[in-house]
């Protein structure tokens, strides 16, 4: 891998510039820009059908806009290809989990170490050399991510076994595996109860600390998103209706009217 | 009782890592490599070794490379055979072409010309999936399958289309064509599928094994998490294809010595092989010889055993059980066990392990 220019903490890492998203006639995001610096908490709220977890398929390449342009770490594109923005350290979870089902914790997460395993098919046929010894300083890696997350009783578990909520904590684990610069968290606590969110909350805080990621997140408890962010982007029918710290964005009659509706 | 993993302490990541962590898991490998090796070729029949053995490992390899695409990558392929064909006829083609190199290294050099067959059928495979893709598949069967009867280049212009194994030497020791004993047969063929079931086992177990089943699992996740699709899916077609050229080789020169290719990889065959990965268990290496096991042992049961137990049963009857048998065989295993007979396997072993104790 080509060596990357460190970005500074509070520098901008991304930037989304008047991007336009249609899928045939349907808006899904109209001329919207904002940025994330380097080492925040940036949350994107809205209510539902505001293009949210569009925005995130943009980002990491998943969908292409037809209007803008998006600047990642100095590097400006009209659209990202996935395995160009996984390489580049952008990762994901999923609003409706996305794990490889019929595999343990343990390879899912391995699987988000995949971009950093460079030995040749040759030492794979053999499973021995460098290979073997290629595995294990991954394996590593991923053992104390599977430490940090307190999920070492499921380790040698499939997935599709596991309840929702570690279900959830494996997913970050896996993108926590890519050792990513952005991580992108699609509603990381919807359909988990007080105690869950409560450990999520923690997680999130402490990847930021520990692994110094910045983090976007799309999510609909008020409460967790004004304790967690540092600020905030609001998007309403795929536009964006207000920016900035939590007490402001709180304060905005714009926000108030689209989560409460307006008196006509 | 026996089967304990309690007191095996893994002291580092490459212990925790290997294919069979526990110790019992290793001699029983070690003791049926052995039976295998040794006990067979020195105390079985010469029927049970060329009609029993040779055929289940030759199903086995092939078992194992649909598993490798359909199992492990969740891609559904028809072209076994034809794959499998391919594999025949480029061994064939090149041992007439270039006698003095050893067969073993044209067995399995065949597999690549497979695999490059096999992964320029897989294209459609990014942009199609399920049913659809089977049905590309398909398309490789039959088109694959008139080649082999259309261009008489492939069986060297012989009047009757038929493969003609000549005869070749392992150290003066004919291992192929009409001299070969069945036992020398037996063992080149032990050597070639326990080598490449180590092989395949190897890939499985690290990296490009977990992209399969990445793949398969969850393609927009994989994808996301940097994966190349396409790469992918056509490495899995390669890979696949390299088993079953490799398979189809090894049918051709060490058990059928020779024959109507056409027949022998026809679409039937595609689907017996589909029908050994489902029974055996998709994504399970050892699955395979599951599958391959049963679905070569049943005909033959039907075929000798009843007659041997003095049930006066005709070759077209036992023939029409067979059909009816793997037709139940495959309803009953769809709606009990869709993981085959390794899921069943692995139960047993999980309740090996807490015997006599329920939990």
């Amino acid at each position: 891998m080509k060596p990357q220019q460190q970005i500074e903490t509070g520098a901008t890492l991304l930037n989304v510039e008047n991007v336009s998203l249609r899928f045939g006639g349907v808006k899904a995001i109209t001329d919207v820009s904002f940025d994330i610096r380097k080492g925040e908490v940036r949350a994107i709220i809205g209510p539902n059908g505001a293009g949210k977890t569009s925005m995130l398929n943009v980002i990491n390449g998943f969908y292409h806009p037809q209007d803008g342009r998006i600047t990642y770490r100095g590097a400006t594109r009209s659209k990202m290809r996935p395995h160009v923005a996984a390489s580049q350290g952008i990762a994901r979870t999923f609003q409706n989990v996305a794990l490889f089902k019929g595999m343990t914790t343990l390879d899912n997460i391995m699987v988000g170490r995949t971009l950093k395993m460079r030995k040749s098919f040759f030492w794979q046929l053999f499973r021995h050399g460098p290979a073997m010894a290629e595995e294990i300083e991954h394996r590593k890696f991923v053992e104390e991510i599977i430490d940090f997350l307190e999920i070492e009783h499921i380790r040698k578990v499939p997935v599709g076994k596991l309840p929702y909520g570690l279900q959830k904590r494996v997913e970050l684990g896996r993108a926590l595996a890519m050792e990513p610069e952005l991580l992108l968290l699609d509603e990381p606590m919807a359909g988990m109860n007080l105690e869950e969110k409560e450990d999520m909350c923690r997680f999130i805080l402490d990847t930021k600390e520990q692994y110094g990621t910045t983090i976007a997140l799309i999510e609909h408890d008020m409460g967790v998103v004004m304790d967690l962010s540092d600020r905030v982007v609001v998007l309403e029918y795929g536009i964006k209706i207000a920016d900035g710290t939590p007490d402001e964005v709180k304060a905005n009659q714009k926000v108030i009217d689209a989560y409460l509706g307006v008196a006509h | 009782m026996f089967y304990r993993e309690s007191g095996q302490f893994k002291k580092t990541y490459a212990a925790d890592m290997a294919v069979f962590p526990i110790l019992q898991d290793r001699i029983g490998i070690a003791i049926i490599l052995f039976v295998a090796a040794v006990i067979i070729p020195l105390f079985g029949s010469t029927f049970f070794i060329s009609s029993v053995m040779i055929p289940f490992l030759v199903f086995s390899l092939a078992a194992m490379g649909l598993n490798i695409v359909t199992g492990y990558t969740g891609l559904i392929s028809l072209g076994t055979g034809a794959f499998m064909g391919v594999g025949a006829f480029a061994c064939y083609k090149l041992t007439t072409i270039f006698p003095n190199v050893n067969i073993i290294i044209w067995i399995l050099a065949s597999g690549f010309f497979s695999a490059a067959i096999g992964a320029l059928f897989g294209l459609p495979s990014l942009r199609i999936k399920g049913f659809y893709l089977a049905v590309a598949t398909l398309a490789a069967q039959f088109f694959l399958e008139w080649c082999f009867v259309r261009i008489p280049w492939l069986y060297n212009y012989s009047a009757s289309g038929a493969i003609q194994v000549p005869q070749r030497t392992l150290f003066d020791l004919p291992i192929t064509g009409a001299n070969a004993t069945p036992v020398t047969r037996y063992l080149v063929l032990l050597g070639i599928v326990v080598f490449l079931t180590w092989i395949a086992s190897n890939i499985l177990h690290g990296r490009i094994g977990r992209t399969f089943m990445a793949v398969r699992d969850m393609d927009i996740a994989a994808e996301l998490m940097g994966i190349r699709l396409l790469p992918a899916k056509l490495m899995a077609f390669a890979l696949s294809s390299f088993y079953c050229g490799v398979a189809g080789a090894v049918m051709m020169f060490l058990w059928y010595g020779g024959g109507e290719a056409a027949d022998a990889f026809n679409i039937r065959q595609s689907f017996n092989i589909l029908f050994m990965v489902i029974i055996g268990g998709l994504g399970s290496l050892i699955g395979c010889y599951f599958g391959a096991a049963l679905l070569s042992a049943v005909p033959l049961i039907l075929k000798f055993g009843f007659p041997a137990m003095g049930i006066a049963i005709g070759s077209q009857t036992a023939e029409h059980i067979n059909h009816l048998f793997v037709g139940s065989l495959i309803i009953f295993f769809l709606i009990v066990e869709p993981h085959g007979l390794a899921r069943l396997w692995q139960i047993m072993k999980q309740k090996l392990r807490t015997w006599p104790f329920p939990y």
